[in-house]
Protein backbone atom coordinates (compact mmCIF):
# COMPACT_ATOMS: atom_id res chain seq x y z
CA UNK A 1 0.00 0.00 0.00
CA UNK A 2 1.29 3.57 -0.85
CA UNK A 3 -1.14 5.36 1.43
CA UNK A 4 0.82 7.85 3.41
CA UNK A 5 0.11 6.90 7.34
CA UNK A 6 0.39 10.18 9.39
CA UNK A 7 2.80 10.02 12.18
CA UNK A 8 0.60 9.94 15.79
CA UNK A 9 2.91 13.39 17.11
CA UNK A 10 1.75 15.40 14.44
CA UNK A 11 -1.93 14.96 15.04
CA UNK A 12 -1.36 15.81 18.59
CA UNK A 13 0.75 18.77 17.52
CA UNK A 14 -2.22 19.84 15.30
CA UNK A 15 -4.52 19.32 18.30
CA UNK A 16 -2.69 21.23 20.59
CA UNK A 17 -2.24 24.22 17.95
CA UNK A 18 -6.43 23.77 17.62
CA UNK A 19 -7.15 24.35 20.94
CA UNK A 20 -4.47 27.00 21.39
CA UNK A 21 -6.44 28.72 18.02
CA UNK A 22 -9.35 28.79 19.97
CA UNK A 23 -8.21 30.04 23.57
CA UNK A 24 -6.14 33.50 21.26
CA UNK A 25 -9.69 33.77 19.57
CA UNK A 26 -11.35 34.01 22.78
CA UNK A 27 -8.90 35.92 24.25
CA UNK A 28 -9.03 38.13 20.84
CA UNK A 29 -12.34 38.91 20.77
CA UNK A 30 -12.35 40.85 24.31
CA UNK A 31 -9.83 42.83 22.97
CA UNK A 32 -11.17 46.44 21.11
CA UNK A 33 -9.21 46.81 18.05
CA UNK A 34 -8.76 49.57 15.61
CA UNK A 35 -11.39 49.65 12.72
CA UNK A 36 -12.19 46.06 11.23
CA UNK A 37 -9.56 44.32 13.28
CA UNK A 38 -11.24 42.21 15.73
CA UNK A 39 -13.17 40.30 12.18
CA UNK A 40 -10.03 40.09 10.66
CA UNK A 41 -8.00 39.06 13.74
CA UNK A 42 -10.51 36.31 14.12
CA UNK A 43 -11.65 34.73 10.85
CA UNK A 44 -7.70 34.82 9.79
CA UNK A 45 -7.40 32.48 12.84
CA UNK A 46 -10.49 30.37 11.85
CA UNK A 47 -8.66 29.83 8.48
CA UNK A 48 -5.62 29.06 9.80
CA UNK A 49 -7.02 26.24 11.92
CA UNK A 50 -9.26 25.14 9.00
CA UNK A 51 -6.15 24.83 7.12
CA UNK A 52 -4.79 23.17 9.66
CA UNK A 53 -7.25 20.22 9.68
CA UNK A 54 -7.83 19.91 5.92
CA UNK A 55 -4.11 19.15 5.71
CA UNK A 56 -3.43 16.99 8.64
CA UNK A 57 -6.66 15.83 10.05
CA UNK A 58 -7.97 15.07 6.56
CA UNK A 59 -4.88 14.39 4.84
CA UNK A 60 -4.84 16.88 1.73
CA UNK A 61 -1.53 17.28 2.42
CA UNK A 62 -0.37 13.59 1.52
CA UNK A 63 -3.29 13.35 -1.04
CA UNK A 64 -3.58 13.09 -4.58
CA UNK A 65 -3.34 16.28 -6.60
CA UNK A 66 -7.18 15.35 -7.94
CA UNK A 67 -8.24 16.60 -4.31
CA UNK A 68 -6.23 19.52 -4.25
CA UNK A 69 -7.94 20.78 -7.60
CA UNK A 70 -11.50 20.00 -6.29
CA UNK A 71 -11.07 21.50 -2.64
CA UNK A 72 -9.45 24.76 -5.23
CA UNK A 73 -12.62 24.37 -7.27
CA UNK A 74 -14.86 24.48 -4.13
CA UNK A 75 -13.35 27.66 -2.94
CA UNK A 76 -13.51 29.76 -6.39
CA UNK A 77 -17.01 28.61 -6.37
CA UNK A 78 -17.20 29.95 -3.33
CA UNK A 79 -15.56 33.05 -3.51
CA UNK A 80 -18.47 33.58 -6.99
CA UNK A 81 -20.36 33.25 -4.70
CA UNK A 82 -19.41 36.18 -2.12
CA UNK A 83 -18.07 38.23 -4.83
CA UNK A 84 -21.30 38.62 -7.27
CA UNK A 85 -23.53 39.06 -4.38
CA UNK A 86 -21.62 41.68 -2.58
CA UNK A 87 -21.01 43.50 -6.23
CA UNK A 88 -24.64 43.95 -5.92
CA UNK A 89 -25.45 44.73 -2.78
CA UNK A 90 -22.20 47.44 -1.78
CA UNK A 91 -22.77 49.24 -5.16
CA UNK A 92 -26.59 49.58 -4.35
CA UNK A 93 -26.50 53.15 -3.43
CA UNK A 94 -24.19 54.54 -5.38
CA UNK A 95 -26.95 56.15 -8.03
CA UNK A 96 -29.79 57.06 -6.72
CA UNK A 97 -32.76 55.59 -9.12
CA UNK A 98 -34.67 54.10 -6.70
CA UNK A 99 -35.71 50.55 -6.33
CA UNK B 1 -4.15 7.95 -8.54
CA UNK B 2 -3.47 4.14 -8.81
CA UNK B 3 -1.25 3.18 -11.91
CA UNK B 4 -2.90 0.36 -13.22
CA UNK B 5 0.65 -1.70 -13.60
CA UNK B 6 1.15 -1.65 -9.95
CA UNK B 7 -1.29 -3.90 -8.80
CA UNK B 8 -0.13 -5.26 -5.56
CA UNK B 9 -0.45 -8.82 -5.41
CA UNK B 10 -0.93 -8.91 -1.56
CA UNK B 11 -4.07 -7.19 -1.86
CA UNK B 12 -5.90 -8.91 -4.78
CA UNK B 13 -8.23 -10.88 -3.71
CA UNK B 14 -9.29 -8.90 -0.98
CA UNK B 15 -13.06 -9.72 0.17
CA UNK B 16 -13.69 -6.16 0.64
CA UNK B 17 -12.57 -5.63 -3.40
CA UNK B 18 -15.28 -4.89 -5.97
CA UNK B 19 -14.90 -6.36 -9.28
CA UNK B 20 -14.76 -3.12 -11.27
CA UNK B 21 -11.42 -1.68 -9.62
CA UNK B 22 -7.84 -3.42 -10.04
CA UNK B 23 -7.07 -3.26 -6.75
CA UNK B 24 -7.40 -2.03 -3.30
CA UNK B 25 -5.43 0.86 -3.35
CA UNK B 26 -7.40 2.07 -6.72
CA UNK B 27 -11.09 1.24 -4.86
CA UNK B 28 -9.45 3.50 -1.82
CA UNK B 29 -8.29 6.22 -3.90
CA UNK B 30 -12.14 6.25 -6.06
CA UNK B 31 -13.82 6.32 -1.73
CA UNK B 32 -12.14 8.99 -1.16
CA UNK B 33 -12.31 11.49 -4.59
CA UNK B 34 -15.87 10.71 -4.39
CA UNK B 35 -16.48 11.72 -0.65
CA UNK B 36 -14.48 15.12 -1.58
CA UNK B 37 -16.78 15.51 -4.50
CA UNK B 38 -20.26 15.28 -1.86
CA UNK B 39 -17.81 17.76 0.52
CA UNK B 40 -17.70 20.40 -2.20
CA UNK B 41 -21.67 20.27 -2.34
CA UNK B 42 -21.99 20.25 1.40
CA UNK B 43 -19.54 23.64 1.37
CA UNK B 44 -21.69 25.56 -1.34
CA UNK B 45 -24.64 24.30 1.09
CA UNK B 46 -23.30 25.76 4.34
CA UNK B 47 -21.50 28.57 2.05
CA UNK B 48 -25.72 29.96 0.90
CA UNK B 49 -25.68 30.60 4.64
CA UNK B 50 -22.47 31.84 5.41
CA UNK B 51 -23.49 34.53 2.68
CA UNK B 52 -26.62 35.39 4.60
CA UNK B 53 -24.94 35.91 7.60
CA UNK B 54 -22.20 37.92 6.06
CA UNK B 55 -24.82 40.03 3.91
CA UNK B 56 -26.79 40.34 6.74
CA UNK B 57 -24.23 41.58 9.73
CA UNK B 58 -23.29 43.76 7.02
CA UNK B 59 -26.42 45.69 7.17
CA UNK B 60 -27.52 45.32 10.70
CA UNK B 61 -23.86 45.50 12.40
CA UNK B 62 -25.05 47.09 15.69
CA UNK B 63 -28.08 44.18 16.36
CA UNK B 64 -25.83 41.63 15.22
CA UNK B 65 -23.32 42.48 18.06
CA UNK B 66 -26.48 43.15 20.59
CA UNK B 67 -27.72 39.56 19.54
CA UNK B 68 -24.34 37.67 19.74
CA UNK B 69 -23.15 38.91 23.51
CA UNK B 70 -26.54 37.48 24.35
CA UNK B 71 -25.28 33.92 23.68
CA UNK B 72 -23.47 32.11 26.17
CA UNK B 73 -19.41 32.63 25.12
CA UNK B 74 -18.23 29.63 27.97
CA UNK B 75 -20.89 27.28 26.18
CA UNK B 76 -19.71 28.13 23.28
CA UNK B 77 -15.81 27.81 23.85
CA UNK B 78 -16.45 24.12 25.22
CA UNK B 79 -18.47 22.92 22.68
CA UNK B 80 -15.73 24.24 20.35
CA UNK B 81 -12.78 22.15 22.51
CA UNK B 82 -15.24 19.39 22.52
CA UNK B 83 -15.47 19.00 18.91
CA UNK B 84 -11.89 19.73 18.17
CA UNK B 85 -10.92 16.90 20.52
CA UNK B 86 -13.63 14.73 18.75
CA UNK B 87 -11.87 15.36 15.28
CA UNK B 88 -8.41 14.50 17.25
CA UNK B 89 -10.18 11.28 18.28
CA UNK B 90 -11.59 10.72 15.08
CA UNK B 91 -7.95 11.13 13.58
CA UNK B 92 -6.48 8.66 15.71
CA UNK B 93 -9.25 5.90 14.89
CA UNK B 94 -8.30 6.38 11.60
CA UNK B 95 -4.42 6.26 12.25
CA UNK B 96 -5.15 2.86 14.65
CA UNK B 97 -7.07 1.81 11.70
CA UNK B 98 -4.29 1.81 9.06
CA UNK B 99 -1.95 0.54 11.90
CA UNK B 100 -3.91 -2.46 12.05
CA UNK B 101 -4.48 -1.84 15.91
CA UNK B 102 -8.02 -3.01 16.66
CA UNK B 103 -8.79 -2.29 20.61
CA UNK B 104 -7.50 1.65 20.46
CA UNK B 105 -9.68 1.64 16.87
CA UNK B 106 -12.48 0.76 18.88
CA UNK B 107 -12.01 3.02 21.60
CA UNK B 108 -11.06 6.06 19.86
CA UNK B 109 -14.84 5.53 17.52
CA UNK B 110 -16.51 5.26 21.02
CA UNK B 111 -14.92 8.29 21.97
CA UNK B 112 -15.54 10.24 19.30
CA UNK B 113 -18.92 9.37 19.40
CA UNK B 114 -19.49 10.26 23.33
CA UNK B 115 -17.93 13.46 22.24
CA UNK B 116 -20.43 14.18 19.89
CA UNK B 117 -23.38 13.51 21.94
CA UNK B 118 -21.26 15.60 24.85
CA UNK B 119 -21.33 18.41 22.24
CA UNK B 120 -25.34 17.87 21.38
CA UNK B 121 -26.43 17.89 24.87
CA UNK B 122 -24.60 21.30 25.33
CA UNK B 123 -26.10 22.28 22.02
CA UNK B 124 -29.73 21.48 23.44
CA UNK B 125 -29.02 23.72 26.85
CA UNK B 126 -27.99 26.48 24.93
CA UNK B 127 -31.26 26.12 22.54
CA UNK B 128 -33.68 25.71 25.84
CA UNK B 129 -31.92 28.84 27.70
CA UNK B 130 -32.91 31.14 24.02
CA UNK B 131 -36.31 29.43 24.06
CA UNK B 132 -36.75 30.49 27.59
CA UNK B 133 -35.85 33.81 26.62
CA UNK B 134 -38.19 34.06 24.30
CA UNK B 135 -35.31 34.63 21.48
CA UNK B 136 -36.41 31.92 19.55
CA UNK B 137 -37.43 33.63 15.65
CA UNK B 138 -41.12 34.19 14.45
CA UNK B 139 -43.66 31.77 15.45
CA UNK B 140 -41.41 28.37 15.13
CA UNK B 141 -42.72 27.50 18.47
CA UNK B 142 -46.44 27.54 19.26
CA UNK B 143 -47.62 29.85 21.75
CA UNK B 144 -43.69 31.63 22.34
CA UNK B 145 -43.04 34.27 19.80
CA UNK B 146 -39.84 35.80 19.70
CA UNK B 147 -40.30 38.95 22.53
CA UNK B 148 -37.66 38.98 24.04
CA UNK B 149 -37.61 41.98 27.16
CA UNK B 150 -35.31 44.78 26.64
CA UNK B 151 -33.19 45.65 29.02
CA UNK B 152 -33.10 49.68 30.87
CA UNK B 153 -29.70 51.44 30.22
CA UNK B 154 -27.99 50.04 33.60
CA UNK B 155 -29.56 47.05 33.75
CA UNK B 156 -27.53 43.56 33.48
CA UNK B 157 -29.71 41.01 33.53
CA UNK B 158 -28.48 38.60 31.21
CA UNK B 159 -31.70 37.13 30.32
CA UNK B 160 -32.47 40.76 28.73
CA UNK B 161 -31.65 41.78 25.62
CA UNK B 162 -28.73 44.72 25.74
CA UNK B 163 -29.44 46.37 22.74
CA UNK B 164 -26.49 49.01 21.46
CA UNK B 165 -27.27 52.07 19.68
CA UNK B 166 -28.95 51.65 16.16
CA UNK B 167 -30.07 47.99 17.11
CA UNK B 168 -34.00 47.12 17.15
CA UNK B 169 -35.46 43.75 18.05
CA UNK B 170 -36.53 42.98 14.26
CA UNK B 171 -33.14 43.50 13.69
CA UNK B 172 -31.77 41.45 16.18
CA UNK B 173 -34.65 38.78 15.14
CA UNK B 174 -32.25 38.42 12.05
CA UNK B 175 -29.63 37.45 13.51
CA UNK B 176 -31.79 34.77 15.78
CA UNK B 177 -33.45 33.21 12.20
CA UNK B 178 -29.79 33.16 10.71
CA UNK B 179 -28.18 31.82 14.16
CA UNK B 180 -31.22 28.81 14.55
CA UNK B 181 -30.79 28.10 11.03
CA UNK B 182 -26.80 27.43 10.64
CA UNK B 183 -26.81 25.66 14.36
CA UNK B 184 -29.60 23.67 13.68
CA UNK B 185 -27.96 22.56 9.97
CA UNK B 186 -24.60 21.74 11.76
CA UNK B 187 -26.42 19.82 15.12
CA UNK B 188 -28.24 17.66 12.24
CA UNK B 189 -24.71 17.33 10.43
CA UNK B 190 -23.68 16.07 14.10
CA UNK B 191 -26.51 13.93 14.30
CA UNK B 192 -25.81 12.12 11.36
CA UNK B 193 -22.74 11.91 12.06
CA UNK B 194 -23.79 10.10 15.17
CA UNK B 195 -25.49 7.91 13.62
CA UNK B 196 -22.31 7.05 10.77
CA UNK B 197 -19.95 6.48 13.93
CA UNK B 198 -22.36 4.09 15.56
CA UNK B 199 -22.37 1.92 12.32
CA UNK B 200 -18.40 2.31 11.98
CA UNK B 201 -18.26 1.27 16.18
CA UNK B 202 -20.52 -2.32 14.73
CA UNK B 203 -18.60 -3.24 12.19
CA UNK B 204 -15.18 -2.36 14.04
CA UNK B 205 -16.47 -4.96 16.66
CA UNK B 206 -16.83 -7.12 13.36
CA UNK B 207 -13.38 -6.63 12.13
CA UNK B 208 -14.75 -5.76 9.40
CA UNK B 209 -11.71 -2.95 8.63
CA UNK B 210 -8.25 -3.83 8.78
CA UNK B 211 -5.40 -2.27 6.77
CA UNK B 212 -6.18 -2.91 3.48
CA UNK B 213 -9.46 -1.87 3.59
CA UNK B 214 -10.69 1.32 5.98
CA UNK B 215 -12.49 3.45 3.78
CA UNK B 216 -15.44 3.46 5.50
CA UNK B 217 -13.43 5.01 8.50
CA UNK B 218 -11.13 7.09 6.53
CA UNK B 219 -14.41 8.96 4.58
CA UNK B 220 -16.45 9.35 7.65
CA UNK B 221 -13.70 10.74 9.39
CA UNK B 222 -13.47 13.33 6.13
CA UNK B 223 -16.98 14.25 6.81
CA UNK B 224 -16.67 14.47 10.60
CA UNK B 225 -13.55 17.02 10.15
CA UNK B 226 -15.82 18.74 7.75
CA UNK B 227 -18.70 19.72 10.32
CA UNK B 228 -16.04 20.12 12.52
CA UNK B 229 -14.51 22.92 10.08
CA UNK B 230 -18.11 24.21 10.11
CA UNK B 231 -18.06 25.02 13.67
CA UNK B 232 -14.94 26.23 13.20
CA UNK B 233 -16.28 29.10 11.71
CA UNK B 234 -19.34 29.29 13.21
CA UNK B 235 -18.03 30.09 17.04
CA UNK B 236 -16.18 33.31 15.99
CA UNK B 237 -18.99 34.29 13.85
CA UNK B 238 -21.64 33.93 15.67
CA UNK B 239 -20.03 34.12 19.54
CA UNK B 240 -17.37 36.56 19.31
CA UNK B 241 -17.99 39.17 17.37
CA UNK B 242 -19.77 41.74 19.24
CA UNK B 243 -17.36 41.08 22.69
CA UNK B 244 -15.45 44.25 22.22
CA UNK B 245 -18.60 46.59 22.08
CA UNK B 246 -20.23 44.89 25.57
CA UNK B 247 -19.06 47.81 27.58
CA UNK B 248 -18.19 50.46 25.03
Amino acid sequence: MSEHIVPVRVYITIFAVLLVGTALTVWAAFQDFPWQLNTIVAMTIAITKATFVVLYFMHVRYSARLIWVILAAALFWMGILFALTFSDYWTRNWISIGY
Amino acid sequence: MASHATTAPETHGHPALQHHFENMEQQREAGTLGMWVFLVTEIMFFGGMFLAYTLYRSLYPAAFASASNHLDITLGAVNTGVLILSSFTMAMAVYFTQVGKHRPQVLCLIMTLVLGLTFLGIKAKEYSDKYHDHLIPGRLIPGNPFNPVVAEHGDTDPHKLHLLEGATKEKVEMFYWIYFAMTGMHALHMIIGAGLLTYLIIFSLKLRFDPEYHSPVEVIGLYWHFVDIVWIFLFPLLYLLGRHLEHG
